[in-house]
């Protein structure tokens, strides 16, 4: 077998590395068509009557959010995935969010209990989560109140709430739901009691099981949506569970769906715009897991995390289609090195993990920069510090990928910002780790790692495989860490690779892999592995402005911050504002030209999702002030001032509230 | 070769190797260290059964011993305190073609890799592995380890190690699915060369713990049985370790052990400081999860395009 890779006998010319961007570059500027903000205006009222209104035609939106929230078990995300899936496939947008308590069976009737699902549809593509929602179906009223307390709904939102609370048995209950009932006309909401328990009865003793497919036949008659095609996944949902199970579950359906045409008030149709490309939808973790098939990576070594894990639930039910293995590990540190084991042998591996995986990494991740063995680190973000919020949104890990790790390692750090690059970012990142030979890390978060999204499906190609295991003959001559002294990069020979016999070490080396602790080789190998990222960088694009070149107010974003940030420019610049944004896909080596594009700018901020100072707050003035990550990241870089807004809010920022602060920012502006 | 597939269909013509294909940089521990002695032994092994060193990869953590593979003209990874397990592992994972040695130290295996430790043997993938047990924290300067002796005096422990020491080879027999579990001493190489091949020949994880002289801070702990052969115990069976029986004669006293009997092994293996050597365990029945790992190497590239597309089919619109 001839090698694939040619021995680095000729210098390496950086060019070589031109079709990474292709391969990082392509996918980006696909058009995004962004939804205004119909959801910020009050709907008409929707009154339940007694007579029959299926005479009514749906009224025609372009879009609309909807949130399905239940205790735990009871099935409002599966109601809501069916939903949404049922959107997605008859053309609409969607972009849905899960909404999850920390406990797998929390107590019924909590707040901290709730469990459910978000769904943003519209008639185009949609890109992020949205601000408030239209429509809230609540399986009871306190799990109600912990959408109320993260500010979900709005004056006018529709809330369609199980009325069988004001019968219950009990007396707090009743009296608890009374009150509630009173909280939300006070609060604006138009509630819709609706008998959600009173009408599963019909069909089910056990109701708990049943409200969510009533609920979703609910949905189908509010969206005016296929029942044919909902009938068929019911019957595919629960093929395993009988034929008794699944028509238990239609007629649910096609009761929710007649008691909602009987009687409510309005119902919408949203139209479809059907893509001429055939179309996917899958959540980011889905598509991290697909990437990594396609990648052509056989070994993915993970240890349970939250929210990283569902990408290796994933692997496992499907990796062995490609020929690969999902190692669960004993812990973190140990499902790390298994990976690095495995790519030194030959094949590079994956890792999946989030923060608190992340730190026990680190030592690790050292030795793949030192060693430079290729790997791929997927750090699914979560809250931090410490334990923090393990299924929420957060931004944190930035600095942590950077920067820790002893002494220093440099790294390559993407950060896909859609679903879609999700998936092909893990084509890229191996093809990384292997030309500059070291670890990639790829940083999502829980908001892409949950967020559903529809996407052309990708045409998979050999080009994407890794190699085979290049086993031929290594000439003797060429040491194992042949560094070009330009570029630092070098090929590696592989176990089984006859001449290339040598000891990859933690430890200082020289290009023989020697150990060596002589000054002028340490500084040399720092200055090789180093270069690397400025290599990279030098093949890499500058990035495409979002809106005008130049203006007054850029904002920088990075990751699944990109769909709110655009629909937020693009709000306020309707409006004449001179805004523009960036999102960085690259965090290192950063793309080129950053401070030429900032310097078209009056003011550049970042919006991130992680912790920053706020200026003005006790004690925080202009030298003890924190910037959000990749704001200290870019000051340092550029030595331009700037600034950034930054919230942890645990959940994804909704555009109206980044639209909100690029206004008070303009309104600051146009004062000083 | 066994499990080879088409990434690893390479006709290389076999050579005959010599001792010296073997050997690598110039060993850089101390005069008298035992470390000397396994690796001659190890280097030895290689040459009579002709490992060709391309395929051969030795895997260590840090320490005295786990600089191992820099002595060897093979593949090898010196890699992190305590890891070098989930990196043998690993590469053994998708590699069914290589031979596979594990050099760690007391420090290093039982005491900050033991989570490592406990899940390699349970694992119970195709690796040799090598404890080269000196009692002490070399490299460091003379801390106490898991399996310094109660009383021993050390930096760290200046009146002397305060708890009952870990006894590796107690610790390996009472975890599920080991396989095989042997004892030596470097200072009989007939013995140490002996047991390295039965735990090379073995198919799984082989567990050996060689009882390893230092010089500067332990001698005291091991020249006793150096110097009088009588305070060593030979098990001996058919299925045992077979070592050259004239130089095994210095050994006055012995003990029939069947290996396959795990209850006597651990009864055996409780006193630690009796230096029994032999083989304690061996089975062939044990699960060995390189299988499972390994599964599916060698898809063709276009059976793997066309399984990703059965893959989308299920994310189709």
């Amino acid at each position: 077998m001839q090698s694939l890779h040619p021995k680095p006998t000729t210098p390496i010319n950086s060019t070589k590395y031109h079709y990474l961007q292709e391969l990082a570059f392509q996918l980006l500027p696909y058009s995004r068509v962004f939804l205004r903000g119909t959801s910020s205006k009050a709907m008409q009222p929707v009154i339940a009557v007694n007579e029959p209104v299926s005479t009514r035609t749906p009224r025609q939106i372009d879009q609309h959010i909807v949130e399905i929230v239940s205790d735990s078990g009871e099935g409002a995300q599966t109601c809501g995935q069916m939903f949404a899936s049922l959107c997605a496939r008859s053309g609409n947008g969607i972009w849905t969010v899960e909404i999850i308590p920390a406990e797998i069976e929390p107590p019924a009737r909590s707040r901290a209990g709730a469990s459910g699902y978000r769904i943003r549809l519209g008639s185009q593509p949609v890109t992020n989560a949205g601000d408030t929602a239209d429509v809230v179906v609540a399986f009871n009223e306190q799990v109600l109140y912990s959408r109320i307390d993260t500010k979900a709904l709005r004056p006018g939102t529709i809330v369609y709430l199980d009325q069988s609370w004001a019968e219950h048995q009990a007396e707090d209950i009743r009296i608890k739901y009374a009150e509630a009932i009173k909280d939300f006309d006070r609060l604006g909401y138009i509630v819709v009691e609706i008998p959600i328990e009173r009408e599963c009865k019909k069909h089910t003793d056990d109701a708990r099981r049943g409200k969510n497919m009533w609920v979703l036949g609910l949905l189908c008659a509010l969206y005016d949506l296929d029942m044919d095609m909902v009938r068929g996944d019911i019957a595919k949902r629960f093929a395993k569970k009988g034929e008794g199970v699944i028509r238990k579950n239609v007629l649910l359906l096609e009761d929710g769906y007649d008691w909602a045409v009987r009687h409510t008030a309005e119902r919408f149709h949203i139209p479809a715009t059907k893509s001429e490309k055939p179309m996917v939808v899958m959540n980011g973790n889905q598509a991290i897991g697909l990437g990594v098939m396609a990648a052509g990576m056989e070994l993915c070594a993970m240890y349970p995390i939250t929210p990283a894990t569902s990408a290796s639930h994933f692997l496992a039910s499907a990796f062995d289609q490609v020929g690969g293995f999902v190692h669960q590990a004993e812990d973190e540190i140990a499902a790390i090195g298994f990976a690095i084991g495995a790519s030194y042998a030959g094949k590079t591996a994956v890792t999946i993990t989030s923060g608190p995986g992340l730190a026990l990494k680190t030592e690790f991740i050292g030795l793949a920069v030192m060693a430079e063995v290729p790997l791929v680190i997927v750090v699914v973000q979560r809250g931090g510090p410490s334990t923090g919020l393990p299924t929420k949104i957060e931004q944190g890990d930035l600095l942590a990928a950077l920067y820790a790790s002893p002494g220093d390692s440099p790294k390559i750090i993407i950060a896909p910002a859609t679903i879609e690059e999700c998936f092909h970012f893990m084509i890229t990142a191996r093809k990384l780790a292997e030309e500059f030979r070291g670890p990639v890390m790829v940083l999502t978060d829980a908001n892409l790692a949950t967020g559903q999204q529809p996407f052309p499906r990708p045409k998979c190609s050999e080009a994407w495989l890794a190699a085979p295991v290049d086993q031929s003959d290594w000439e003797k001559e060429i040491p194992p860490f042949a560094w070009d002294e330009e570029t630092g990069l070098s090929q590696r020979p592989i176990p089984g690779q006859r001449g290339g016999e040598h000891v990859v070490t933690g430890l200082a080396h020289d290009r023989a892999s020697h150990v060596a602790y002589e000054s002028a080789i340490n500084q040399q190998s720092m200055e090789m592995r180093s270069r690397k990222l400025a290599v990279l960088q030098s093949t890499l694009k500058q990035p495409a402005v979002h809106g005008a070149n130049e203006g007054d107010l850029l904002v920088v974003g990075w990751g699944s911050t990109l769909g709110a940030i655009e629909e937020a420019v693009d709000r306020v610049r309707a409006d004449g504002h001179r805004v523009s944004s960036l999102h960085l896909r690259f965090l290192s080596p950063f793309e080129p030209g950053l401070k030429q594009i900032f310097s078209r700018f009056k003011n550049v901020m970042t919006v991130e999702i992680n912790y920053s100072d706020e200026p003005g707050k006790p004690y925080i003035n202009e030298e003890s002030r924190r910037y959000s990550q990749l704001a200290m990241l870019l000051r340092a870089r550029t030595l331009m001032d700037i600034d950034c807004w930054s919230r942890v809010p645990g959940s994804p920022l909704p555009p109206a509230m980044i639209e909100n602060e690029l206004r008070r920012r303009l309104q600051v502006m146009r004062n000083a | 070769m066994q499990g080879l597939k088409k990434d690893w269909e390479v006709e290389a013509p076999p050579r005959e190797c010599s001792l010296e294909d073997y050997m690598g940089a110039e060993p850089r521990w101390c005069p008298g260290c035992g470390d000397h002695s396994v690796l001659g032994a190890v280097q030895r092994l290689a040459r009579d059964k002709q490992l060709q060193p391309e395929r051969t990869v030795v895997v260590s953590g840090i320490g005295c011993s786990s600089r191992f593979p820099h002595y060897m003209k093979t593949y090898g990874f010196h890699g992190l305190h305590g890891r070098a397990f989930p990196l043998a592992c690993g590469v053994r994972s998708r590699r069914p073609d290589l031979d596979i040695f594990v050099v760690t130290g007391d420090g290093d295996c039982c005491a900050i890799g033991t989570a490592h430790w406990i899940h390699a043997i349970r694992y119970n993938m195709d690796l040799t592995v090598l404890l080269l047990d000196n009692n002490i924290y070399g490299l460091t300067k003379m801390q106490t380890s898991p399996t310094t002796r109660p009383g021993e005096r050390s930096n760290t422990h200046p009146k002397g190690s305060v708890l009952p020491s870990l006894n590796p080879i107690q610790v390996t027999l009472g975890i599920e699915n080991a396989s095989f579990v042997a004892q030596t001493i470097d200072w009989h190489p007939p013995h140490l060369y002996a047991t390295i091949k039965a735990a090379h020949e073995h198919r799984g994880l082989s567990f050996v713990r060689v009882y390893q002289r230092c010089p500067h801070y332990t001698s005291h702990i091991f020249a006793p049985a150096q110097s009088d052969p009588g305070k060593v115990v030979v098990m001996t069976h058919p299925d045992g370790i077979h070592a050259d029986e004239v130089a095994m004669k210095l050994f006055p006293h012995r003990v029939n052990h069947d290996p396959s009997n795990l209850e006597e092994a651990r009864k055996l293996a409780k006193d630690d400081e009796a230096f029994i050597i032999g083989l304690f365990y061996k089975s062939d029945e044990c699960a060995r999860y390189d299988q499972a790992t390994s599964q599916g190497i060698g898809m063709t590239g276009m059976e793997k395009v066309a399984a990703m597309e059965r893959a989308l089919d299920r994310f189709a619109l």
